[in-house]
């Protein structure tokens, strides 16, 4: 199939690309931004006129659920909830059950996502044998079966030994390693962020020295190991500043942040509210500001949706008898885009953010519009408002803290590897 | 909805009791001033007022509780109440029943009002959101968040030995942080006006920005004592050794402990208050807990009359609007 996007706002973060004009893709790859190659013949046109044309977007961590907990979703009904949301290419942590820590786990993945043809399902590797933190994983056999990273997910590595050894272990076969900052003595059993709410309403509070002791100790570690670090979801500002600091000291460190801790703080719990009990937990107003900020300066390189889908009971209960987590894969795009508007970002870092930078971070061919780069698109209306509602979610997840807000910003079209993987019906 | 909206209806009236956070002064007083008018039935030979006949009250306790339960199976028995007490314990949840699964099938046998307690901050609160439209839901303790009868049978005794709260300080000694009993003293005493609400703990037992509900924060017990006319001493539970919040309970009796000695300091006719079950020789002195400043046992007298009133005006907003739905 051959197509010509035409008219719109083509934006190639990474190429410095932002002008109205045609796209062309053939053959599953970008053929040429402007005019037709010599002899290229659309088979089909898509109009674009008045939308944003940009590469599929890249989300650092995604829980598809499956497999072990395909109650909550699997790689198909989640990998479809993300195509909705413009994303082309997601990246999920290795606490599956079983947990990827073979590269059978790992290639079951990769079989099922691709027999599910909507987008590109990248994976991390465990770093210890069922993520305990004890011994490490066969993390060389990993990355032969293309894992793009080694992670233990957000469960901790007590042993500051162990984490030392799987950071060299990581090294030296050239993984990126995916860290958790959070210590764990002061992170167990607790469900928010230390502070005034917190105290309001009673929760056991997980203060901010229990992201920034566990993130000082892994940036020693990554000084020592020369390894490539990547944290994921960031939820302070002091965290924000340790990360600064390491990356100015010329450490190969990299950081990202959920959408959600953009929007949200410690207030949007004070009633109670199940979907807002998250890991890490919505914290204060001055770190919302540390990571906007952070972002817009280039030290939290990428915005991920950081998508955990719950079945409804998982949500049916007090607040810290809930499961963590948010359904994020249809409002990260839309997030992302509020912060331009409320002038934190331009769109250019803001685009970045959910594409080229994420996908240098995993070290794949994504996230661009170069010529001969898979076609992977997103193209969405930028000026449409629309009502996130529990009942129009793609995701088997419906457990979102942004139900009912009005979102601006909507993909039209998603196309994954020169396929359009989703279009929509009202567009 | 914040905890506060949910526990009002349209005409501001009570439909569930779950926390003091948010309730206007009035209210507060409303109910201190409905507990006086039941503080006689009690007295009396027959001590039953036909208030709520025909109504159903399941007490539900996920937690062991001795003196709040039975001030409460008394409380309603003394409406005319038709009562139910289950102890669930943990056995329900180790049986898998979700605790919205307990509440819909009691809720089949058409009760009115569920009292409960809970081990989890905002289990009531939970409750009250899920409940059908005509059931009301008493907190009668929810993990460390709220435990709202206790804090106004403070109040009540408080009013009936001291009176104008405007002119009182107050001192709130012990385990502030897992405490909801402190929690929601601290809302109802500045609800009502007391200038000066203080917290007496190590900082190990003090909640994060404790300072934000409006306290004035004491490490030192003779400081925190001076000139109050309250002291109102919270439990000490043998697990705060355990998690390392505390070396020994001696050495807490040793700075926290509240003595004979200890007390001079404070105002000349301090009352001494506990919400029990008191660690004697932890975080009081029998001589205290026993002495003529102790008004402990009228607090758990109290707690009868306090409790008729809250059930009274809850269930009572319904009866008005709901006719004989």
């Amino acid at each position: 199939m051959r197509f010509t996007v035409r008219g719109g706002r083509v934006i190639d973060p990474g190429n410095g690309v932002d002008r109205v004009t045609d796209l062309h893709l053939a053959d599953g790859r970008v053929a040429a931004i402007g005019p037709a190659p010599e002899g290229f013949e659309a088979d089909r046109v898509l109009e674009a006129a008045g939308r944003v044309v940009c590469p599929g977007l890249v989300d650092l961590r995604a829980y598809l659920r499956e497999p072990g907990q395909e109650h909550k979703g699997t790689i198909a009904s989640e990998s479809r909830a993300a195509v909705a949301g413009g994303i082309t290419t997601l990246c999920c942590p290795p606490d599956t059950d079983p947990v990827v820590d073979t590269p059978a786990v790992a290639e079951l993945i990769h079989q099922r996502s691709a027999a599910a043809g909507m987008a590109r399902v990248e994976v991390l590797g465990a770093m210890t044998k069922r993520l305990e933190g004890r011994r490490l994983a066969e993390m060389a056999a990993l990355g032969e079966a293309g894992c793009v990273g080694i992670s233990n997910a957000v469960r901790p590595v007590e042993s500051t030994e162990v984490m030392r050894h799987a950071m060299e272990y990581a090294a030296t076969f050239g993984l990126t390693v995916f860290l958790h900052a959070e210590d764990p003595w002061m992170g167990r059993d607790r469900h928010a962020h230390e502070g005034a709410v917190a105290s309001r309403l009673g929760i056991a509070g997980i203060p901010e020295t229990a992201e920034t002791i566990a993130l000082s100790r892994d940036l020693l570690l990554v000084e020592q190991t020369g390894v490539l670090a990547h944290f994921c979801h960031l939820s302070t500002a002091r965290g924000v500043a340790l990360v600064a600091e390491a990356q100015a000291r010329g450490l190969p460190v990299t950081a990202d942040v959920a959408a959600h801790h953009l929007h949200l703080t410690e207030i949007d719990t004070a009633d109670f509210n199940p979907n807002c009990h998250l890991t890490p937990p919505l914290r204060a107003q001055r770190d919302l500001e540390g990571l906007r900020r952070g972002v817009a300066d280039g030290v939290v390189n990428a915005i991920a949706s950081d998508h955990q889908p719950h079945d409804a009971d998982a949500k049916l209960n007090p607040f810290s008898d809930t499961e963590p987590g948010a359904s994020g894969l249809e409002t990260l795009l839309p997030l992302t885009l509020r912060l331009v508007d409320d002038g934190v970002l331009d769109l250019r870092t803001a685009l970045a953010a959910l594409t080229c930078h994420p996908a240098g971070i995993l070290g794949i061919r994504a996230g661009t519009l170069m010529p001969e780069a898979p076609a992977d698109i997103c193209i969405y209306d930028p000026d449409v408002w629309w009502t996130l509602e529990a009942e129009r979610m793609v995701s088997r997840g419906h457990n979102s803290p942004f139900l009912g807000w009005e979102l601006k910003g909507r993909v039209t079209h998603t196309l994954c590897g020169g396929r359009i993987v989703f279009e929509r019906d009202d567009a | 909805m914040t905890p506060a909206g949910l526990q009002l209806d349209e005409n501001g009236r009570l439909r569930h009791f779950l926390t003091i956070e948010g309730l206007s002064q009035a209210l507060l007083t409303r109910i201190l001033d409905t507990a006086e008018s039941f503080v006689g039935v009690g007295e009396r030979a027959v001590k039953k007022v036909p208030l709520l006949r025909g109504k159903t009250i399941v007490n539900l306790f996920f937690e062991a509780s001795t003196r709040t339960r039975t001030t409460f199976e008394l409380a309603a028995k003394r409406l005319s109440a038709d009562l139910l007490t289950i102890n669930v314990g943990s056995s329900a949840t180790s049986k898998g029943e979700s605790l919205l699964d307990t509440l819909r099938n009691l809720e089949a046998m058409n009760c009115d009002m569920f009292v409960v307690r809970h081990a989890t901050s905002g289990a009531t609160h939970f409750m009250a959101r899920h409940v059908a439209p005509h059931v009301s839901v008493v907190n009668a303790g929810d993990g460390r968040h709220s435990h709202p009868t206790q804090a106004m049978l403070d109040m009540f005794t408080i009013r009936r030995f001291k009176g104008d709260f405007p002119r009182l300080r107050v001192a709130i000694v012990g385990d502030i942080l897992h405490s909801r009993v402190a929690r929601s003293q601290i809302h109802a005493l500045t609800t009502l006006g007391v200038p000066e609400v203080r917290v007496v703990a190590p900082k190990t037992l003090l909640p994060a920005e404790v300072e934000g509900l409006g306290v004035h924060v004491h490490h030192d017990l003779a400081a925190g004592l001076r000139d109050v006319d309250v002291v109102i001493m919270l439990r000490l539970q043998h697990e705060r050794m355990q998690s390392g919040l505390l070396p020994s309970e001696h050495e807490y009796f040793h700075c926290y402990g509240l003595t004979r000695e200890r007390l001079r300091v404070a105002s000349p006719d301090v009352i001494v208050m506990h919400p029990g079950p008191l660690n004697r020789g932890v975080e009081i002195d029998s001589e205290v807990a026993d002495g003529t400043q102790s008004v402990i046992l009228r607090q758990v007298t109290y707690g009868i009359a306090v409790r008729m009133a809250v059930m009274s005006m809850t269930l009572g907003s319904h009866a008005s609007e709901g006719g004989g739905a």
